[in-house]
């Protein structure tokens, strides 16, 4: 990576695998659990918290020597929320339907723990441009989780992939479901989310062991 | 040098191999091995784990025959071939070659599927831990056949057995360190995997389904369970269709194993004599359903309920006639008496059972969506099963701590005894 330094990098590859916020801090599961049904749902949802959690560490990162550190709590809600705002905004004028999908959801970002986490970890001790890459970084290790959740649940559950018919149609009885296929109930309610996550964290322990907690 | 040898020096040279546990949990399976303990003294039990399964499988095997005749039964006269039994349990009518062969060719799948899906991951399992191969799953597989419904596709079962089996019991570390009941796991997978396989009124009678998806077939046939009539408001169809005795022998529809209460409480009574299955659950499991039953039949009865209530049928169903329907005694005998995932205290084991009864008919009632409750209710006091134990021990350390605060000890200096009663939990 010329762009950035080792060092640099690291801050975005990290919560990727070996720091991810979702498998290893156990972070944001509330919304994993919730909006992860549909593969669209679960990649818009990535990108408003990448955006939210990258410029907001960014805005912290640069207020963080002003902020009196009784009412930092409070500046970094005002903080999230006004881009919070800017999202749902952006969604309602230009992806109306999605909107409605994630309905209560994206108002919900603001109380994600993945967001305060950096901000009080991270922001407040290091400069702008390490803060964004912080946040970016750990937006996409969350997305990334959230990706592959949506991408399983989806397929099993409904039989598509961003809405789109993969597997044949259920009702003409076409393609895979000729032969008695059926969609999977159980990978549409939330606790599948909570299995699907679990089994995540499994893989990862088991291919590397140094992540497993000592009991 | 005969078989019995060759194999135990076979296992004596290949004990370090990666597949020994496979070799192993066969060899012990089919012979006693004839190794003995060399040294010290050690006092052995014969209710071993493979002996301790074995006889809750005995017990089980009248309701797995049971529900091979009632699958035919229940097609035929479905169908019309054949008319209803009159005439208590010894009927001729329902002891036929034909309903037995319909039952017993769409039964045995479900159980070769069971037992060869399930132990292959509890042998994988043992491979990668590297563990001896455990029994846990012997009576596992033959409780699964007998709580689904009988033309379950044998892909959805195989799927939730490796469901049930790898998040359920192996994830926990294996037999014995399961939260969940396993079987019952399985249940609840399929049940809101592929709802439309195991509740409603097409599924419970054999070839129904079939005829609802044949085109323009005139014999569409149904059967649905006394719940399912209760759930619906209809008991003068359900008071035309089965009387009392039906369902004490079991000549209803239902999953496979679950229909005769008659041979559920022998299956019972075999496991309380034989000291397997705790009758402290089994009684007070009763109690808490007969409870909440009359607690229902009460508020019928003070007329706080109108009669247009959806809850009203379900509501002022005779209360000990709950037992009699649906799982709930198989669940009460084979599945709350799980000695893993139930209560271990004596005490404990009361107030466990207690609540899987009440919490049962409760789900039943009041959600006719669920009318068969009693799967939610064990595994949800599975859940709980540890807390109670928690408590009940925590109870009894603090009676002997106050009884011990009481007591006069002699032998102890007087600091002693003031240091020991002022000693608090």
């Amino acid at each position: 990576m010329g762009l950035l330094s080792k060092k640099d990098a690291n801050l975005i590859l990290d919560p990727l695998a070996d720091n991810n916020p979702i498998t290893i801090q156990v972070l944001g599961i509330c919304s994993a659990l919730a909006i992860t049904a549909e593969l669209k749902a679960s990649v818009v949802m990535s990108l408003s918290v990448l955006f939210v959690l990258g410029v907001g560490n960014m805005v912290i990162s640069l207020m963080r020597n002003i902020i009196p550190s009784k009412i930092r709590i409070i500046v970094q809600l005002i903080v999230v929320a006004t881009l919070v705002i800017v999202v749902d905004q952006v969604l309602k004028a230009f992806a109306y339907e999605l909107s409605k999908t994630l309905a209560v959801f994206v108002g919900l970002i603001i109380t994600n723990c993945i967001i305060m986490g950096r901000f009080e970890a991270f922001a407040l001790g290091n400069g702008p441009w390490k803060s964004f890459l912080d946040g970016i970084g750990n937006a996409l290790g969350y997305g990334v989780i959230l990706i592959i959740v949506g991408f399983f649940r989806e397929l099993l559950g409904s039989g598509t992939l961003f809405g789109i018919p993969v597997l044949g149609d259920p009702i003409a009885k076409t393609g895979l479901y000729a032969t008695g296929y059926e969609n999977n109930g159980f990978m549409i309610i939330p606790p599948a989310a909570l299995i699907v996550v679990g089994i995540i964290i499994w893989v990862q322990r088991s291919r590397n062991k140094a992540l497993i907690e000592e009991a | 040098m005969g078989l019995k040898e060759k194999l135990h020096q076979f296992r004596v040279k290949n004990h370090d191999k990666k597949w020994f546990p496979v070799f192993s949990g066969f060899h012990t399976f089919l012979f006693t091995p004839n190794e003995i303990t060399k040294k010290g003294t050690h006092v052995k039990g014969a209710d071993d784990l493979k002996r301790t399964m074995n006889t809750v499988v005995m017990a089980l095997i009248p309701c797995l025959i049971f529900g091979m005749f009632n699958t035919g039964y229940q097609h035929y006269l479905a169908t019309g071939e054949i008319e209803a039994v009159a005439n208590g349990f010894f009927s001729s009518g329902f002891w036929t070659w034909d309903n037995f062969i319909l039952g017993f060719s769409k039964i045995l799948p479900l159980v070769i599927v069971s037992y060869v899906v399930g132990l292959a991951i509890e042998f994988v399992f043992c491979v990668i831990k590297g563990h001896e191969i455990e029994e846990g799953y012997l009576v596992t597989g033959m409780l699964v056949p007998l709580i689904v419904p009988v033309d379950l596709p044998l892909w959805m079962l195989t799927i939730a057995i490796v469901f049930g089996v790898v998040i359920g019991k192996e994830v926990f570390g294996g037999t014995g360190m399961n939260i969940l009941n396993p079987a019952l796991t399985i249940r609840a997978f399929l049940f809101f995997a592929y709802p439309t396989w195991m509740s409603g009124d097409k599924v419970w009678v054999q070839g129904a389904v079939d005829g609802v998806t044949k085109a323009g077939s005139t014999d569409a046939i149904s059967g649905e369970t006394v719940l399912g009539y209760l759930a619906q408001g209809n008991t003068e169809t359900l008071a035309q269709k089965y009387d009392l005795a039906d369902m004490f022998f079991g000549f209803i529809p239902g999953s496979v194993g679950e229909t005769s209460t008659l041979l559920i409480l022998l299956g019972g009574l075999f496991l309380i004599f034989s000291k397997i299955a705790s009758w402290r659950i089994m009684l007070s499991a009763v109690i808490g359903s007969l409870a909440m039953g009359l607690i229902f039949n009460g508020v019928v009865s003070a007329g706080w309920i109108p009669e247009y209530s959806k809850f009203y049928t379900l509501m002022s169903f005779e209360f000990w006639q709950h037992l009699l329907v649906g799982g709930l005694a198989f669940g009460i005998v084979y599945m709350a008496t799980d000695p893993v995932t139930g209560s271990q205290t004596n005490r404990g084991k009361w107030i466990y059972g207690f609540l899987i009864g009440f919490l049962s008919v409760m789900i039943r009632v009041f959600n006719p969506g669920y009318p068969e409750g009693v799967f939610l209710a064990i595994l949800l006091m599975n859940v709980f099963a540890p807390t109670i134990d928690h408590y009940v021990i925590r109870g009894n350390v603090k009676r002997r701590l106050k009884r011990l605060k009481n007591a006069t000890i002699y032998p102890k200096t007087s600091g002693e005894v003031e240091a020991l009663k002022t000693e608090t939990v």
